[in-house]
């Protein structure tokens, strides 16, 4: 057996011990007719035949890096640093529990509180913690602390949130009967009846709006307000805090976390000093041992579930310690310096694309008023799906076609850039979408 | 800070490498705007400010420092020793199951097949995870006797409130409005009743009866059509098998509600027995824990949810669908709770879930019967020491209390903290709080016979050295990188970031 270490002589020796003559004994509070199921389950493997089962599974998908890829919305392929992937490979790391026992856990504590301090650094905020499940449910979750803290049962939340954090923000709400609202430009749409307002920074569109006047206006309106924002934009923009939001939530996947299909991710959340007793998860906090040397510990768990049971401020208990620990070495190798270069690099190369896609026929920015980071949304001649089909047979990923999200963009894809986007992938999609759109062969 | 006078140490007089204070990235650099080379843009460069118009742009960096990276993997490693983790030693956290991670579920997760993978890639380009995800729903199925399963939920607790919603939903289809209570036992997990809080439901305690189980007239006293469910873990918290379970689901379902299993101790049954023949309605799994997808330190976990026939309809979308040799993912599901999380779950945790079944396929029994005799094995060499908190047979975990052994003074926090000493993690302290000075003990499957009788003949050492010198065991730990942590202090005047100087 693969990972059984006691062999027929050890189990003899436990149960005599134990006084047990079988160890179908020690199943006996267990009825008779529940024991031994017949169960429907492949043969065991071996090793050698689970990584040829694996691989070939791997195989049957088409990864990123085999294609030119210019996806985006909300989960990014950026370079990962090595020493990112060597950190999270360390057992010490990896095989640790949630660091109860603290004087037998600094090494993950400190990590954590590095993590909070970066998260602070990043968002202008003062108080970070340990991480959530992923950017949605951590809206969500600053969403419900809303409520909590105002007592007021709706939220208004910007249309162009992205669509998988609306998604969620409806599902934690409808549980608690909270009505949840979408406006464009909710500065106006803010109200002394909404416990909060929720905008995204830059918003799923990629575009970047100026953002003071939602904080202004739900502060007016005595409601939280919450900014939805890329860690990457943070290194570049003036952060959530700096414009006056109350909470910065986002998913830290694009600090050196794989796309991984969707997870594991990485969800944080930064808030105002005045929220730190509402926030849900775990806090790591620093302090002394007995020998007054510095030392960090778990804190505030007056907080959380398995001190206040169903009157914590959340049931968050298992978080995403590890992808909290790739970001944390990410943010140290870069730096606030190499966080915005590669912020910029992706900038430049979305609008070289943008304005070259946009000399051809047909081809044009659905906002072409508004700024964008490193992302846009791009109109087509004709359904977008066909046109990312046709790119497709040719080994380009053109981005998101946006009908899938919404009907009424039937004819725009989603196209992001980031710097692992090469210039040479970038000339091949010009070509290859001059061919689509343009098929008399004129173009860029 | 760093370079502190370690205690005990005389002048000149080395020190273990891991003894001394550890800086902080901030202060190991000091530089904003450097950091590594970059990549070139490779394409005509214009100013941001053209290109952003009237966007405000950072005017001082943030103030995270970039560390060369020679000094950053030096603080990495330093930091790694400061660390209990299970290629060093035992773990025999009560509720946890902290079994060995298999080394190949790591590779296989990091395949460029699976973890390059976008979420909102076409279908036909990533054949190979939902073809994973189905059969690994259809593996987990089997093994709980549920008709479907979701993979979505990030962890235990993200699970509970996930099932809980759906309980919420099928009650409503039904018109059966009133059902807004959730009866949940003392001896549960904190996560039961903050999930039924979060779901807007109202927490009804359980008592237990003296064995350790719940007392069914208690029970049957508080079913009425004003509860919606029942949540329960079995075996419990002690690690005792519900004895009266089918009578429970029995009465539950005569009264309309529910009953939802709390899986963060399948590691006993696994295999073995199943929830869904016990009759649960709602099934919640730890992958981390029966399924040995590590830890992390506190997460990512990864928490599926399954439901009997009746709840299908309700689970999140997208459910993931076969028809043919084709895979597809189904959002059309009107009666639906809607998404709990983005896209469709921790997949690199459900790839090392789905290689961990396969290894072990149809003789997976084997690891529920070997967790319980490791367990009973260690409670049979602990009993001489510590008295236990029921007097029923455990199963895969036991609780002993540290109250009514040799040394009256002796609290389990003093064990716990001795223990970090010789190498060895603390069983959970303290929990479940229905047991004075608890000390739970789950030593999992993996763990060798050798490796409990190290634990338990520590466990002696501790208990005559208090009897001997009690100061020095409830002084302890001794040996950490860091000697008994201020947690009051912590607490009292909570720093939680790194600040410069004044």
């Amino acid at each position: 057996m693969a990972y059984l270490p006691n062999g027929a002589a050890e189990r003899q020796q436990m149960l005599e011990a134990i006084g047990a003559a079988s160890v179908e004994d020690l199943f006996a509070s267990v009825p008779a007719r529940l024991r031994h199921p017949r169960l429907n389950l492949p043969p065991p493997l071996a090793e050698q035949d689970l990584v040829t089962e694996l691989e070939r599974l791997a195989a049957r998908n088409h990864p990123l890096g085999e294609l030119d890829s210019f996806l985006g919305a909300g989960v990014y392929r950026r370079y990962v640093p090595a020493i990112v992937r060597a950190a999270v490979a360390r057992p010490e790391f990896y095989t640790a529990y949630t660091p109860y026992q603290a004087e037998a856990s600094q090494g993950t504590l400190q990590t954590i509180f590095e993590f909070q301090s970066m998260i602070c650094a990043l968002t202008g905020l003062e108080v970070a913690n340990a991480s959530l499940y992923d950017g949605a449910s951590a809206a969500a979750e600053a969403v419900m602390m809303a409520v909590a803290q105002t007592g007021r049962h709706r939220v208004v939340a910007e249309a162009d949130l992205n669509p998988e954090t609306l998604s969620v923000i409806r599902t934690y709400a409808r549980g608690r009967e909270v009505e949840v609202v979408t406006a464009d430009g909710i500065g106006h749409a803010v109200g002394p009846e909404d416990a909060c307002a929720v905008v995204a920074q830059p918003g799923f569109l990629g575009t970047v709006d100026d953002l003071l006047p939602v904080a202004e206006a739900a502060r007016a309106a005595g409601a939280i307000s919450i900014c939805c924002a890329d860690p990457i934009a943070c290194a570049l923009l003036v952060p959530p805090g700096e414009l006056g939001f109350d909470i910065a939530v986002g998913d830290g996947q694009p600090l050196g976390i794989a796309p991984s299909f969707g997870g594991p991710h990485l969800g944080f959340m930064a808030v105002r000093q005045e929220l730190m007793r509402r926030m849900p998860g775990r806090l790591v906090g620093q302090t002394h041992d007995h020998h007054g040397r510095r030392a960090y510990a778990l804190t505030l768990q007056a907080r959380e579930q398995h001190i206040r049971r169903e009157k914590a401020t959340s049931n968050i208990c298992t978080n995403h310690a590890l992808t909290a620990l790739a970001a944390t070495v990410y943010m140290a190798r870069m730096g606030a310096g190499g966080m915005r270069r590669v912020a910029e690099v992706s900038v430049q190369r979305a609008h070289h694309l943008a304005a070259r896609l946009t000399r051809l026929e047909g081809i044009r920015l659905a906002e072409p008023d508004r700024p964008y980071l490193w992302e846009f949304a791009l109109r087509v001649p004709g359904d977008a799906e066909v046109f990312a089909a046709a790119l497709r047979r040719e080994g380009i990923v053109a981005g998101l076609p946006l009908g899938r999200v919404d009907p009424r963009r039937g004819d725009q894809l989603l196209v992001c850039c980031t710097e692992t986007t090469s210039p040479a992938s970038i000339d091949r999609y010009v070509a290859a979408a001059a061919r689509v759109a343009e098929p008399a062969g004129v173009g860029a | 800070m760093s370079g502190m006078p370690v205690p005990g140490a005389g002048a000149g007089e080395p020190v273990a490498e891991w003894a001394g204070d550890e800086p902080l990235v901030f202060e190991l650099s000091g530089d904003l705007r450097g950091g590594p080379r970059e990549v070139e843009p490779g394409v005509p460069v214009e100013a941001l400010e053209r290109l952003l118009p009237g966007v405000g742009l950072r005017t001082t960096p943030a103030p995270i420092p970039a560390v060369p990276e020679p000094v950053l993997a030096r603080h990495l490693g330093r930091l790694a020793r400061r660390n209990h983790n299970l290629h060093q030693g035992i773990y025999p956290l009560g509720s946890c199951t902290m079994k060995y991670n298999p080394a190949v579920d790591e590779q296989l997760a990091g395949l460029t097949g699976f973890a390059d993978l976008h979420p909102d890639q076409d279908i036909d380009d990533v054949q190979g995870a939902l073809q994973l995800m189905w059969e690994l729903e259809r593996l987990l199925c089997e093994i709980t006797g549920m008709a479907r399963i979701s993979l979505q939920p990030a962890a235990g607790a993200h699970g509970e409130w996930t099932g809980l919603r759906m309980i919420q939903a099928y009650h409503a289809a039904r018109g059966d409005t009133a059902r807004t209570r959730v009866l949940i036992p003392d001896s549960a997990h904190g996560t039961n009743p903050a999930s039924a809080a979060l779901a807007g439901l109202e927490v009804v305690t359980v008592r237990s009866n003296s064995d350790g189980t719940v007392d069914v007239a208690d029970l049957g006293g508080r079913l009425d059509r004003s509860v919606a469910a029942i949540m329960m873990t079995n075996p419990n918290t002690l690690g005792v098998f519900e004895k009266d379970i089918m009578e429970i689901a029995r009465i539950a379902h005569e009264a309309g509600s529910l009953l939802y299993y709390d899986g963060a101790n399948l590691n006993a049954l696994v295999g073995l027995a199943r929830p869904g023949d016990m009759g649960f309605d709602v099934v919640h799994l730890n992958l981390h824990k029966t399924f040995s997808t590590p830890h992390g330190g506190g997460g990512p976990g990864s928490g599926p949810v399954g439901v009997a026939p009746a709840l299908t309809d309700f689970l999140p979308v997208p459910t993931v669908e076969r028809t043919g040799d084709r895979f597809l993912l189904n959002h059309d599901r009107p009666r639906s709770i809607g998404k709990v999380r983005a896209h469709y779950g921790n997949f690199g945790m459900l790839v090392r879930a789905y290689a961990y079944i396969r290894s072990y396929g149809s003789t997976i029994s084997q690891v529920a019967q070997d967790a319980v005799l490791n367990a009973r094995y260690l409670q049979a060499r602990l009993a001489p020491l510590f008295p236990m908190a029921v007097p029923s047979d455990s199963m895969h975990e036991f609780v002993a209390t540290t109250r009514g052994c040799r040394v009256p003074e002796l609290r389990a926090i003093d064990v716990a903290k001795r223990l970090l000493d010789y190498g060895v993690y603390a069983p959970t302290a303290y929990f479940p709080t229905t047991v004075p000075e608890a000390l739970m003990f789950e030593p999992t499957e993996t763990e060798s016979k050798r490796s409990l009788d190290l634990l338990a003949d520590t466990c002696a050492a501790i208990v005559a050295e208090a009897e001997r010198d009690l100061e020095h065991v409830r002084s302890a730990p001794h040996l950490t990188p860091v000697s008994r942590v201020d947690e009051v202090e912590a607490a009292r005047r909570p720093v939680l970031r790194w600040k410069p100087a004044e």
